[in-house]
């Protein structure tokens, strides 16, 4: 049997992991262009970075959801590019050995980076003194 | 034949960008946790995007993000749509030239300070002005 590793091959159809692989990075990918798109236009086009500071998370942030959305950004991002790394992984290491490790290392740091993520949504409260709404601007 | 075809270089910018673009994620994930640190942490991180570098670096995060969208769109109609192998090459023109049209505007917003400050271009954001 062939085993399908790139996301360019002939769609697979053994069932297991592969196939839900292959489904989930067209399905994440189609809704990470809506969500990476919103992002984009809010943080470059309606504002400027200078202007995305402490107030200006905390004012989107009390809105529910700007929290919901920005977990959807933080778990699809992660997953959908955590497992093109994986991907690129197979491609290249021809080592089982060193792949294992290299595999768990990665799976470890989808944890991590997720956790880290989702606790900051979660338990982001805004401060009393939140500070300018703009900083920068020294050229 | 595949080698040097619009697919490979379809291929080779999609997995390059795609990386990139997880590197980006990872330290963007890192730079808002810096949220839980009080207004003081969290704007010293927002000055560091405003440094003229990061803003070019920001360009070039945009470039990748416009190609591995635009592309994934290619490859989700290569595998769905009927007719969609037999257009993969003329889609691949199209993604370079929607890149570049879309890169133009992007550009500006992104680069607005630095375009306003060294060649005196008017901002795109009344805030962002040069003061």
């Amino acid at each position: 049997m062939i085993r399908i590793s790139s996301g360019f091959g002939p769609r697979p159809s053994a069932g297991g992991f592969e196939t839900f692989s292959w489904y989930f990075f067209r399905v994440s990918g189609i809704a990470l262009l809506l969500l990476v798109a919103v992002h984009m236009i809010i943080m470059h086009v309606t504002n400027d970075v200078r202007c995305t500071t402490y107030l200006f998370v905390s004012m989107r942030l009390a809105n529910p959801f700007w929290r919901v959305f920005d977990w959807l950004l933080l778990t699809l991002g992660l997953t959908h590019g955590m497992n093109g790394l994986r991907i690129v992984i197979d491609d290249y290491v021809k080592s089982p050995r060193v792949r294992l490790w290299l595999l768990s290392i990665l799976a470890i740091l989808l944890l991590v980076f997720i956790m880290l993520g989702t606790v900051t949504l979660i338990t982001f409260q805004a401060a009393n003194a939140a500070g300018p709404s703009c900083v920068g601007g020294t050229y | 034949m595949y080698k040097g075809k619009a697919g490979m270089w379809a291929w080779l910018f999609h997995r390059v960008s795609g990386l990139g673009i997880l590197v980006f994620l990872l330290l963007h994930i890192v730079d808002v946790s810096i949220l839980s640190f009080g207004p003081t942490a969290y704007n010293a991180s927002v000055m560091l995007f405003d440094s003229v570098i990061v803003r070019l670096l920001s360009l070039a995060l945009v470039v990748a993000i416009l190609f591995h969208g635009l592309n994934g769109v290619r490859v989700v109609l290569i595998d769905f749509w009927r007719k969609g192998v037999r257009y993969q090459q003329t889609m691949f023109v199209i993604v370079i030239v929607l890149c570049v049209i879309l890169f133009i505007p992007a550009a500006y917003y992104v680069m607005g300070p630095v375009l306003n400050w060294f060649f005196h271009i008017p901002a795109p954001h009344a805030a962002a002005e040069s003061h």
